[in-house]
């Protein structure tokens, strides 16, 4: 038996954070997917994880359910230690998968139904819950369609609506606009703001920047399984970047040129494919190099401190 | 109505409720595609029965002193369990695990493996208790005699039905592609068939095969219809049903260990 299953008779804890996890470590084999990672999220706010592919933000969401099982450090749900006490943490959260798992045979609704039984709503507010879901992901028009009849955007909705049955304290989203237009993505961020606005504390990942930007009250830059930078984005971007970026074109001859010169004077600097951006200019005086200014922003300081370029 | 609200009992292992929701689960999905499994579930027994009911049956007339269709029935139902328990357990929980990912949405609502496992076997043993009383039906139209004793053959497909479904969950969870699911057909599930006193009396086989088929659940769930369709045989059934209650528990926690390994890593 897993330590997963291992849940003693709790009472509900209060704590300030909905979710924290210290100094965790995950690795398979030789590989360590997640590295000494250090994570808040405040009750009642959005915190993003923001890292490339490969960064970790998956098997840590995993390992909030306990489905993935930490080697080292402590992971705390909503006041439950993980993993032996998850599953009263899963009763209280609600988790949007980055893949889609929803039974395509069944209707809207009967996915609905089958989460409210797994949630453990009680039958004399299941139908209220129902409704309540169908509303907030606007699926109320097409409840008895079958799940493979929707849209790749209505599924989404549906996915988020599915999270929220219980009306739970915290929910884990997972990449939950990659692969969909952008239209349907700021459908999918007026539900997510919809979220923040009822107080509940929400976990994203994501690896699309303006997504954190738009959303998140607090962004953690993950690396190769670890913390490189951890604030509000604005924050973020006025102390590694400064306010602006000066984007400078040419040859690629030139660019290696203006690199190197930049290094030189101090300057941190970024290829952006056909340009190279040039951050850190607050304190600049007559040393800013000539080019197109404009506000540095979140994906320049994510570049700065990883490295990577985001996709 | 909010999570807290909910959360008014402490949670445990084994719970009533995570268990009903991956029941019910199944249940509304099987309103989607009952019709073909009861098709296949049904008919494929039928044929089997029919076929070596009236063709095997016309040339020999009486096996083990029953009357060769009515020998048939009996162990034919036998069949229609574990055809309607391990091989939905199999294709199904690996499909559900591995291309579906429902498995990964189910355990992040608050149910455990060992719980998702109890509730999908309970699922395939139910069902499996009904339809292996098919070809018990159709050798009833066919001159089977009734007896009181039939009544029982639904707990007895229920209690072999788990089992089966137990041990087809296993394979799946300890099976790395649906591709060697051929292996397992064909080396395991086609013997256990053939050798468990279904379409002919083991008296006839040699002794080391009499005492092998002594470990095949197959064979204790005919011996007990059988049993409970001409009469009851004591202590040996006794051992038939504590088999195969064994057999059900031991493969309830391997399917349990073969999952957790599988869906938690």
């Amino acid at each position: 038996m897993n330590d997963r299953a291992a849940c003693d008779p709790f009472e509900v804890p209060s704590t300030a954070h909905a979710l924290e996890l210290s100094h965790v470590v995950k690795r398979y084999g030789q590989i360590t997917a997640v590295n000494g990672l250090d994570l808040v999220v405040p009750e009642g706010r959005c915190v993003g994880l923001l890292g490339p592919n490969g960064a970790g933000k998956s098997t840590t969401m995993r390992m909030l359910t306990a489905q993935t099982i930490a080697d080292e450090g402590q992971i705390t749900v909503l006041g439950h230690e993980l993993p032996g006490d998850s599953k009263a943490a899963r009763a209280r959260m609600g988790v949007v998968p980055q893949l889609d798992n929803l039974d395509t045979t069944l209707t809207v609704e009967q996915n609905l139904v089958v989460f409210s039984h797994l949630y453990r709503v009680p039958k004399a507010r299941r139908k209220a819950a129902v409704e309540r879901v169908l509303k907030i992901a606007n699926l109320g028009q097409r409840r008895d369609s079958k799940v493979d009849e929707l849209s790749g955007g209505m599924r989404r909705r549906l996915l988020i609506g599915r999270s929220l049955i219980h009306q739970p304290q915290l929910v884990l989203l997972d990449e939950p606009t990659v692969g969909l237009d952008p239209q349907v993505r700021q459908e999918l961020w007026a539900l997510i703001d919809l979220l923040r606005s009822e107080g509940v504390s929400i976990l994203m990942s994501t690896h699309y920047i303006e997504e954190a930007e738009r959303l998140c009250d607090s962004v953690t830059i993950v690396s190769h399984g670890s913390v490189v930078a951890v604030g509000a984005p604005t924050e973020l971007v006025a102390e590694h970047a400064g306010r602006d970026a000066v984007e400078i074109y040419g040859s690629p001859e030139r660019l290696v040129e203006v690199e190197g010169e930049m290094v030189k004077e101090g300057f941190p600097t970024r290829r952006t494919g056909t340009s190279i951006a040039v951050l850190g200019l607050d304190d600049a005086d007559g040393r800013a190099p000539a080019g197109e200014r404009r506000p540095a922003n979140l994906e320049d300081v994510f570049v700065l401190l990883t490295g990577e370029e985001i996709a | 109505m909010s999570a807290a609200e909910l959360e008014e009992r402490a949670p445990g292992r084994l719970e009533r409720t995570a268990i009903g929701g991956v029941l019910v689960r199944e249940i509304i999905n099987f309103s989607s595609y009952w019709r073909s499994t009861t098709f296949s579930s049904t008919v494929e027994p039928t044929i089997y029965l029919l076929a070596f009911g009236f063709g095997f049956g016309s040339l020999v007339a009486v096996v083990g002193g029953y009357d060769y269709i009515d020998f048939v029935a009996t162990g034919t139902v036998a069949t229609a369990v574990l055809f309607s328990s391990i091989f939905p357990a199999m294709f199904g929980t690996f499909i559900k695990y591995k291309f579906q990912h429902t498995y990964d949405a189910i355990l992040a609502a608050p149910v455990d493996t060992e719980e998702l496992v109890t509730g999908e076997a309970l699922w395939l043993a139910m069902r499996a208790s009904v339809y292996g009383c098919t070809p018990l039906l159709v050798g009833l139209v066919f001159g089977l005699d009734p007896s009181w004793g039939m009544l029982a053959v639904p707990a007895i497909n229920f209690v072999a039905g788990y089992g089966w479904a137990c041990t087809g969950v296993a394979i799946a969870g300890w099976l790395k592609g649906i591709e060697n699911f051929n292996y397992v057909t064909s080396a395991v599930i086609t013997p256990l068939f053939l050798v468990a006193g279904t379409f002919f009396p083991l008296t006839g086989l040699p002794g080391w095969v009499q005492a092998l088929a002594q470990l095949n659940p197959l064979f204790h769930c005919v011996q007990l219809v059988r049993h409970a369709a001409f009469g009851w045989e004591g202590w040996a059934d006794v051992w038939n049903f504590a088999f195969l209650i064994v057999f059900g528990l031991v493969m309830w926690r391997v399917a349990i260990a073969a999952m957790e390994r599988k869906l938690i890593d």
